[in-house]
């Protein structure tokens, strides 16, 4: 079964849990900006595993189902249709044979998410199908979706509930996307990092009460904080050491720097904070312009709110399994 | 006595273990010393090294019962203390380069800067022993400690765009490789035809932090011969 790109949208590229434990060979993460949502599209078509969905980057690509298909729609709210069907998401949706699936605009947010049963089955490297669009590695070398390209899906089995002969079937429930999907744009909890004492006063200050904007250069690797420079007491000469996802360095221009999920693995700019790894998701669906502000967390209260919010998607995804078997 | 290590939490799945604040081959090699026994005692840990520095990244629910930091800590503190006997077996790569040319457009640059004729630039080069500090910035892309201070030259002021992969080049008072073309701005003197990363390989990266490094000089007939062979 195959599935033809017949337009690409802004940036679609193939995306999956991540390449993890190769950071020390110079090789990032990658992955999907927006685990839950990623997720949960999976579970949504029955995959078990971490197989590899389309995330699209503000407008979605539009697709050709060469054989039937079944689809789910996750992350921020995208247009979707089938010929003058719309196509609902957070829910399960069968496609026939020769469908085209057009995906729109978002509504809001920056990212959404399509999976289909059985995965898109492109050759696994290190580990994972993501593509790391920085590094060049995944997709033929790592690069977004184009025009033409015929991406492979795995086989599963059919999904009890789900037969051909129909020309669209869709399940008569669908999840919440809240929590999953931010609507209200709250701030992002913000551990201090080891250089936040090192700022100045004002800039202390400014971090946590500043309202930034999401630059336009930013991409999978960074986001850029528009809107307020920050300042260090004194310059401070570092060496290079780790960096991760989530990271909030300081280059000397003074504009702050979100490290994303294709963060290169070592960095050598003061750390002013380090943003919770809950709140990384809604970052990853703020959209350039879009506003960002941080509120000062602990280490404590990021990991209870780790464990909560892992134990809720634990849950969920097991509720969608048990109903995928009864639809 | 060795200064103590510190360590940092930097998120809910990363402790920072700092061993130093300076680029020296010493502190490295105990960065090495240390990322090898926790590898093989904490085999559940991510382990980064890096100058001197090693991340640890751990799953937080893998370590139930209290502060997750405190006990990957705990744990970390408990074989460095005790550290097996055994020693590092790091490995040595002879890595063949040719100098200057069209292959390294900035050693002229880099020779008078360093006010040294180019052959001495390249003997310099030649006959220091590296170490791999690190992998970073690219995948497989060796952070090389042990450059001749005589050859330390600031990087350019206008990086290029496309740097050729297996480009070698001196930034600052480090050298490296390029195993990509990638953007860069280094200074370039010498380009090499071995192919440093690729992902499809068993062990995809040529270098692993801790390997040594020399530099073995190659005529232009010689590195076309051995880039026919290692076909990038």
């Amino acid at each position: 079964m195959n599935v033809t790109v017949i337009k690409p949208g802004l940036l679609s590229s193939l995306q999956d849990a991540g390449r993890s434990g190769h950071a020390a060979l110079g090789v990032g993460r990658a992955g999907a900006m927006d685990p839950p949502a990623w997720q949960l599209a999976n579970a949504l078509v029955g995959n078990v595993g971490s197989e590899a969905a389309i995330e699209c980057t503000l407008t979605g690509p539009s697709l050709r189902f060469e054989q039937a298909a079944v689809i789910a729609l996750t992350g921020a709210p995208i247009t979707a249709r089938v010929g003058e069907r719309s196509v609902p998401m957070w829910t399960t949706f069968h496609l026939a044979a020769g469908s085209v699936l057009h995906l729109g605009g978002m509504v809001s947010g920056f990212r959404s998410y399509l999976a289909v049963r059985g995965g898109f089955d492109v050759p696994t490297l290190l580990g994972s199908r993501s593509s790391d669009l920085h590094a060049r590695i995944g997709y033929d070398r790592g690069r977004a979706l184009r025009a033409g390209d015929v991406l492979p899906v795995g086989t599963a089995a059919a999904l009890p509930g789900f037969t051909a002969g129909y020309d669209v079937q869709q399940l008569d429930w669908s999840l919440d996307p809240q929590p999953w999907f931010d609507f209200a744009q709250r701030p992002l909890a913000l551990l201090c990092g080891s250089h936040w004492s090192q700022l100045d006063a004002a800039s202390q200050q400014l971090l946590f009460s500043g309202k930034f904007s999401l630059s336009k250069d930013s991409n999978r690797t960074a986001s850029r904080l528009d809107g307020h420079m920050l300042q260090l007491r004194a310059p401070l000469e570092l060496i290079s050491e780790a960096a991760l996802p989530g990271t909030v360095q300081l280059p000397p221009s003074g504009q702050p720097i979100a490290l994303l999920a294709e963060a290169p693995v070592t960095g050598g700019y003061p750390r002013i904070g380090q943003i919770a790894m809950v709140d990384l998701p809604r970052l990853a669906q703020r959209r350039p312009g879009d506003t960002v502000c941080f509120r000062e967390t602990t280490l404590d209260e990021a990991l209870t709110r780790l464990a909560a919010h892992r134990q809720r998607l634990a849950r969920l995804l097991g509720t969608i399994a048990q109903r995928l078997e009864r639809t | 006595m060795l200064p103590a290590i510190q360590f940092e939490a930097l998120a809910e799945d990363a402790l920072l273990l700092r061993f130093g604040e300076r680029i020296d081959i010493e502190l490295n090699a105990r960065v090495q010393a240390a990322t090898a026994c926790l590898r093989q005692r904490l085999p559940q840990l991510e382990c980064v090294p890096a100058y001197a520095s090693v991340l640890l990244r751990f799953d937080p629910q893998h370590w139930p019962g209290g502060d997750p930091h405190q006990q990957v800590q705990a744990a970390a503190c408990a074989i460095l203390d005790a550290p097996d006997p055994f020693v590092i077996a790091s490995r040595e790569l002879v890595i063949p380069v040719c100098y200057g040319g069209e292959h390294g457009p900035d050693l002229a640059e880099v020779s008078a800067h360093c006010r040294l004729d180019a052959d001495a630039v390249i003997a310099h080069h030649t006959a220091a022993d590296y170490r791999v500090a690190m992998l970073g910035f690219a995948p497989g892309f060796p952070y090389l400690l042990g450059l001749d201070p005589r050859l330390a030259v600031p990087r350019r002021p206008d990086p290029r765009q496309r740097v050729p992969a297996g480009s070698v080049a001196i930034g600052g008072s480090q050298t490296g490789i390029y195993p990509e073309t990638l953007p860069g701005g280094w200074q370039l003197i010498g380009r090499t035809p071995m192919r440093l990363f690729d992902i499809t390989a068993n062990t995809p990266s040529l270098f692993t932090p801790g390997d040594r490094v020399r530099f073995e000089a190659i005529d232009e007939d010689q590195f076309r011969d051995l880039a026919a062979t290692n076909p990038a």
